[in-house]
C-alpha cells in the first residue's frame, strides 16, 4: 500500500450512505439478527482515531483485501485500516467495539484457508505497519518482534549470532509472524523443532474491546491458565496480536540429505514408520508420490528417479560427528526398508537441490493444471500407504488427477487436487474430492487440518471431526475471550445450524451416513 | 461404557443441583501445591490403562488414572520415554496429575514443558460431557487447542479421562558434568553454551557448583563433553551418581527440598551426598476406587521456610532479595537459569516484585507454616487475563464443580 499519496487521502471524503447490507457472509452464523453499523459511520468513526491515509474505504483501495491465499472465497470489507502504532490498533477495536463492527486482522494474506478473507459488514485490521523487529538478544536467544515481520526476516537478523528462529513454513519469505501465531505454524523441520507454538514464549495484543493483554512471558511460563497455548493456532479469533517474543536456537553446524527411491508405495510409507521407530527424529522427513516427482522434475531438474514409485527426502542435522552416525543409521534402515537406490548429499549445494523440488512443490503443480486444490489433512504415520491407495481410487471416482507431497515425518499430507476452475462440475468434483481425503483422514484417526488451519475453507470437515457439545464448548471459549463475537466471526468452529445443513446436503459416496440419526 | 466413567459422569451430573464442590484426585502426592483443595474427592485412579501406544508412531494414549511411573515403565520397555521428566514428589502419583499440575522437571529448558507433549485429551466438563479435543497426531490445527489448555489447569476446568502424549526414544548417550563456579559466572556460562549447538539438556546451579546434563547422539555428547571440561575445568560424574543427583532434583528429594531443614544451616548437597530419609509428609488415607469422600489436609507441621517458585528469564542475575543478602547463595537455579528456588522469609510483595520486575513471576510453591501461607499461591493476574480466566472457567464448568479456588481463591 505504498502507492497512497496523500492527494489520495485529501481528496477522498467517507461514502454518504449507509449499507445496510444483511446478506451474512460465508460462515456468518445466522443465529439471532445482530445490529451492525453501516459503511460511512464506520468510517466516519474510525477517521476520528485514524489519519486519513490509514483508512480505505473505496472499492479499487479495499478490493486487494478481498481474499487471501485461498482466493476462491472472497468477500470486500467495509473499510481497510493500516494502524501505524499500538495505540492506533487499540484506537481501532475500541471504535469497532462500541459500533458493533466485525474486525479482522490480517498480516501478509498468506494464509490458505480464508482465515484473513474478510466480512462484508467488517473492517479489515491490516498489521503490515507493524514490521520491525525490536531488539535481538543473542545472550537470552530471543528475539522481540513486531508481528509484521516476516518469518524469514528473523532468521536473517540472528543469523549473525549463529542463531535462527525455527519454525519455517514453506511461504517463509512472505508470512509474518504475527500470521504464524495465529494458525500454529509449521514448516519441513517441526517433528524435530517443535511448530510455532513450542517456538514462542511471549505475545502482546489486544482484546476485541481494545485492552492490552500479554500471554506467556519472557521467562518459561507465565502465572495462571496457558492461555498463550490456546491463543497460537487461534486463527485470529481470541486477540489481535502486535509483537512477538519468539525463541532461537543456534543453527546447526552441518546438514544433510538422504533421498531414497522406492518402487512401491507401501515400502515407502512403512519406511517412514521405521525411521522413527528405529529411535531417530529426522531434521526432515518428506515424501513425493511419482505424479508429483514428475511435475517437479520437469521444472527444477534437480536429478529425482523418475521411475520411484515415491521419493523420500531424509534429512539430518547437527555436529558434523552427530550427523554422520545418523545418516548412517537412517541409511540402514532405509535400505533394510527396500529403498532401491540411496543418494546422500556431499555438500551444501547438493542438499539445496534434492530440496529444490520438495519446496517447488505448489508452483510446479500450477504449471501441470490450470487449477489446483490443496489439502493439508493429518494422518498417523503408519497409514501413509493406505491414504495413499484410497487417495488412488478416489482419483478414479471423482475422475481428477492428484499429485502427493507429505511432510511424512508428521504425518501430514498436502495432497494437490487438479482440476479446471472454469468447468463448474470440475471444482464440484474436486471439492467433492478433498472432503473425502478430509474425511478419510479423521476416520483414520487424523485431523482435517495439520498447518493450514480452518478458516472458513474447511468449517463443514469440523462437522465431521467434532460433535455437537465438543463444538458448542470450543464456541463458549471464544466467547470467553470475545464475548460479543466480533473478532473474526464466522471461522473455525461452525455453528450447530450450519453442521446440521451441512449433514443434510452431505451425501458420501451416494449415500447419507446414519439417515436414521436425529441431526441438529 | 466403562462403568468408571459412568460413575464419574454420575458425580458429575448429580452434583449439579445440590451446590456440590468436586475436589478431582489422583494419588494425592500433589495435594500440596496450589490453593488448598475444596470439595467432595473424586477420585481417577478407577481409569486407568494405556489405551494405545504405537512405538514408531511416537505418541501413547493414556488415561489419566493411570500411575505415572507405570506409564514411563511401558515407554522405557520401547526404548521411549517422557522428555520433560514429570516430578514424583511421592510414589503413585498419576498422569492425569501430571498433566494438570503442569509441572516439569530438570530437562524442562531444553526440551519443553508438560504442554508442549500434550497432543490431546478427553475431559468431563462440568455439564457432565465428554468431549475430545486435539488427536493423536503431531500437526493438529482443527479447532481451538483446547488439550494443551488443560495442562497446568490444575483441574479447575474439567476432569481428565484421557490423554494423548507425544514421546521420545531414549537418547543413545548421556553425561553429566560438573563444575566449580559462582552463580552469576554460571548463568553467563549456561547463557553463553545455550547458544551453541550442544546436546544441552539439563543445568542445575547451588552453592558453587554447577551440574550440567548432556544428552544425544554418541559422538556429539562425547565431543561436547570433551570441549566443555577442557575449556571449564569440569570433571565427568559417574553415571549412577548423576541418576541419583537428577532424580533428586525432580521429584524435590533432593536435601535442598527437605522441608524441616533452614537453607542456611546445612551441608551444600551434591551428586553422591548421603540424604535423610524426608519426614513424614502429610498422608491421606486413598478412598476407593471411584469413590466420593471428604477432602482436607491434616496439618503436617514443618518449620520451613517458604520455598519460591521463581520463573525468570534465563539471563537474570542472581535475584538477591532485599532484607536477605545471602539469598543468592541459598538459591537452587535450574533450567538453564530460568527457574530459580529460593527459601526465604520474604514478605510475598518483595519476592513477587524481584520476579517481575525482571519479566518474570513467582509462585508459592510449599508454604511451610510461615506467613506466607496467606500470599495466595500464585502471582496475580492483569485485569484482562483476570477476566478470561473467569468466562474460561464459567465456559468449562458454569456451575463451579471443579477444584474450586484451586487456582486463585474464589473472590468473596
Amino acid at each position: 500500500m505504498s502507492t497512497l499519496s496523500s492527494g489520495f487521502a485529501a481528496s477522498s471524503s467517507p461514502p454518504l450512505a449507509t449499507l445496510a447490507v444483511v446478506t451474512p457472509p460465508h460462515g456468518t452464523p445466522t443465529g439471532s439478527p445482530v445490529r451492525r453499523t453501516g459503511q460511512a459511520d464506520t468510517v466516519a468513526a474510525l477517521r476520528t482515531v485514524l489519519p486519513a491515509h490509514a483508512v480505505l474505504w473505496q472499492a479499487e483501495d479495499t478490493t486487494p483485501y478481498e481474499c487471501d491465499g485461498l482466493t476462491a472465497y472472497r468477500a470486500r470489507p467495509m473499510a481497510v485500516v493500516l494502524p501505524e502504532t499500538e495505540a492506533q490498533v487499540a484506537a481501532v477495536l475500541r471504535t469497532c467495539s462500541a459500533l458493533n463492527v466485525p474486525v479482522v486482522a490480517r498480516g501478509a494474506g498468506t494464509g490458505l484457508s480464508g482465515g484473513a478473507m474478510p466480512h462484508t459488514e467488517g473492517i479489515i485490521l491490516s498489521l503490515a505497519k507493524f514490521n520491525r523487529i525490536l531488539r535481538i538478544d543473542p545472550l537470552a536467544r530471543t528475539a522481540v518482534v513486531q508481528c509484521g515481520v516476516r518469518n524469514l526476516a528473523i532468521s536473517e537478523a540472528a543469523a549473525v549470532h549463529g542463531l535462527y528462529y525455527a519454525p519455517d513454513p514453506s511461504s517463509q519469505i512472505a508470512c509474518t509472524i504475527g500470521g504464524n501465531v495465529a494458525e500454529n505454524s509449521g514448516g519441513v523441520h517441526c517433528l524435530k523443532y517443535g511448530l510455532t507454538l513450542h517456538n514462542v514464549l511471549q505475545v502482546r495484543g489486544f482484546t476485541m474491546e481494545g485492552e492490552a493483554v500479554t500471554f506467556g512471558s519472557e521467562a518459561l511460563d507465565a502465572a495462571g491458565l496457558d492461555l498463550l497455548a490456546v491463543l497460537v493456532g487461534s486463527e485470529g479469533m481470541l486477540a489481535v496480536t502486535t509483537e512477538v517474543t519468539v525463541k532461537l536456537v543456534p543453527k546447526p553446524q552441518v546438514a544433510r540429505c538422504i533421498m531414497a527411491s522406492f518402487d512401491d508405495l507401501r515400502k515407502a510409507g512403512d519406511a517412514v514408520a521405521n525411521v522413527i521407530g528405529a529411535g531417530i527424529i529426522p531434521a526432515g522427513l518428506e515424501m513425493m508420490d511419482k505424479p508429483m516427482t514428475a511435475a517437479v522434475e520437469d521444472f527444477v531438474h534437480a536429478g529425482y528417479d523418475l521411475e520411484a514409485a515415491a521419493i523420500l527426502l531424509c534429512e539430518s542435522d547437527g555436529t558434523p560427528e552427530e550427523v554422520e552416525e545418523e545418516i548412517k543409521r537412517m541409511v540402514q534402515v532405509l535400505r533394510s526398508s527396500g529403498a532401491t537406490q540411496i543418494t546422500v548429499s556431499e555438500n551444501e549445494a547438493q542438499r539445496l537441490k534434492f530440496w529444490s523440488g520438495r519446496k517447488n512443490a505448489f508452483p510446479a503443480s500450477g504449471r501441470i493444471s490450470p487449477d489446483y486444490m490443496c489439502m493439508d489433512s493429518t494422518i498417523p504415520r503408519k497409514r501413509l500407504a493406505d491414504i495413499l491407495l484410497a487417495i488412488a481410487k478416489m482419483e478414479q471416482t471423482y475422475q481428477l488427477r492428484c499429485c502427493n507431497v507429505f511432510h511424512a515425518g508428521d504425518g501430514n499430507l498436502h495432497p494437490l487436487i487438479l482440476f479446471d476452475a472454469n468447468d463448474p462440475d470440475q471444482l464440484h468434483r474436486a471439492e467433492l474430492f478433498g472432503a473425502d481425503i478430509l474425511e478419510t483422514s479423521v476416520a483414520m484417526g487424523g485431523t482435517v487440518t495439520g498447518e493450514h488451519g480452518v478458516g472458513v475453507e474447511k468449517l463443514a470437515s469440523m462437522c465431521v471431526q467434532f460433535s455437537p457439545a465438543e463444538r458448542t464448548q470450543m464456541l463458549a471459549l471464544k466467547a470467553a475471550f470475545d464475548p460479543r463475537g466480533l473478532l473474526n466471526p464466522g471461522k473455525v468452529i461452525p455453528t450447530l445450524v450450519r453442521c446440521a445443513e451441512y449433514g443434510k446436503m452431505h451425501v458420501k459416496r451416494g449415500l447419507l451416513p446414519f439417515p436414521d440419526l436425529p441431526r441438529w | 461404557m466403562d462403568p468408571v466413567l459412568q460413575h464419574m459422569i454420575d458425580c458429575v451430573q448429580s452434583a449439579h443441583g445440590a451446590g456440590a464442590r468436586i475436589c478431582i484426585r489422583g494419588g494425592g502426592t500433589k495435594d500440596f501445591y496450589g490453593e488448598p483443595a475444596q470439595g467432595t474427592v473424586l477420585d481417577t485412579r478407577g481409569l486407568h490403562g494405556i489405551s494405545s501406544h504405537e512405538p514408531s508412531e511416537l505418541v501413547v494414549s493414556v488415561r489419566t488414572g493411570t500411575v505415572l511411573a507405570d506409564l514411563e515403565a511401558t515407554l522405557a520397555e520401547h526404548g521411549q520415554y517422557l522428555p520433560f521428566e514429570p516430578p514424583r514428589f511421592a510414589p503413585g502419583g498419576t498422569v492425569g496429575g501430571m498433566v494438570a499440575a503442569g509441572l516439569s522437571g530438570p530437562a524442562r529448558a531444553s526440551v519443553g514443558s508438560v504442554r508442549d507433549y500434550v497432543l490431546g485429551a478427553t475431559l468431563l466438563n462440568g455439564q457432565g460431557e465428554v468431549l475430545s479435543f486435539g488427536g493423536q497426531v503431531i500437526k493438529n490445527v482443527a479447532g481451538y487447542d483446547v488439550s494443551r489448555l488443560l495442562a497446568g489447569s490444575l483441574g479447575t476446568l474439567g476432569l481428565l479421562l484421557e490423554v494423548s502424549l507425544k514421546v521420545l526414544p531414549l537418547p543413545p548417550a548421556t553425561t553429566t558434568l560438573r563444575f566449580a563456579m559462582n552463580a552469576t559466572g554460571a548463568l553467563q556460562q549456561l547463557n553463553a553454551w545455550a547458544g551453541q549447538p550442544l546436546p544441552l539438556n539439563a543445568s542445575a546451579w547451588h552453592q558453587g557448583r554447577l551440574t550440567v546434563r548432556l544428552s544425544g547422539a554418541v559422538a556429539a555428547v562425547q565431543t561436547a563433553a570433551r570441549q566443555m571440561a577442557s575449556a571449564q575445568g569440569g570433571e565427568v560424574v559417574d553415571p549412577l551418581v548423576a541418576e541419583a543427583f537428577w532424580a533428586g532434583l525432580r521429584d524435590h528429594t533432593d536435601p535442598f527440598f527437605d522441608d524441616h531443614e533452614s537453607p542456611q544451616g546445612r551441608a551444600a548437597p551434591g551428586p553422591g551426598g548421603s540424604r535423610e530419609e524426608t519426614p513424614d509428609r502429610p498422608k491421606f488415607s486413598h478412598p476407593p476406587s471411584g469413590g466420593l469422600t471428604r477432602s482436607g489436609r491434616s496439618g503436617g507441621v514443618h518449620e520451613a521456610l517458604p520455598l519460591w517458585r521463581l520463573s525468570v528469564p534465563a539471563t537474570t542475575a542472581p535475584i538477591t532479595l532485599p532484607d536477605n543478602p545471602g539469598s543468592a547463595d541459598s538459591t537452587l537455579m535450574e533450567w538453564g537459569g530460568a527457574q530459580r528456588w529460593l527459601r526465604t522469609a520474604a514478605s510475598a510483595d518483595v519476592v513477587r516484585q524481584c520476579a517481575a520486575q525482571v519479566g518474570g513471576h513467582a509462585t508459592l510453591f510449599r508454604a511451610g507454616a510461615g506467613a506466607g501461607a496467606r500470599a495466595g499461591v500464585f502471582a496475580p493476574l492483569s485485569a484482562p487475563l483476570a477476566r478470561i480466566h473467569q468466562a474460561l472457567k464459567h465456559s468449562f464448568d458454569p456451575h463451579g464443580l471443579f477444584n474450586p479456588g484451586r487456582m486463585y481463591p474464589l473472590s468473596p
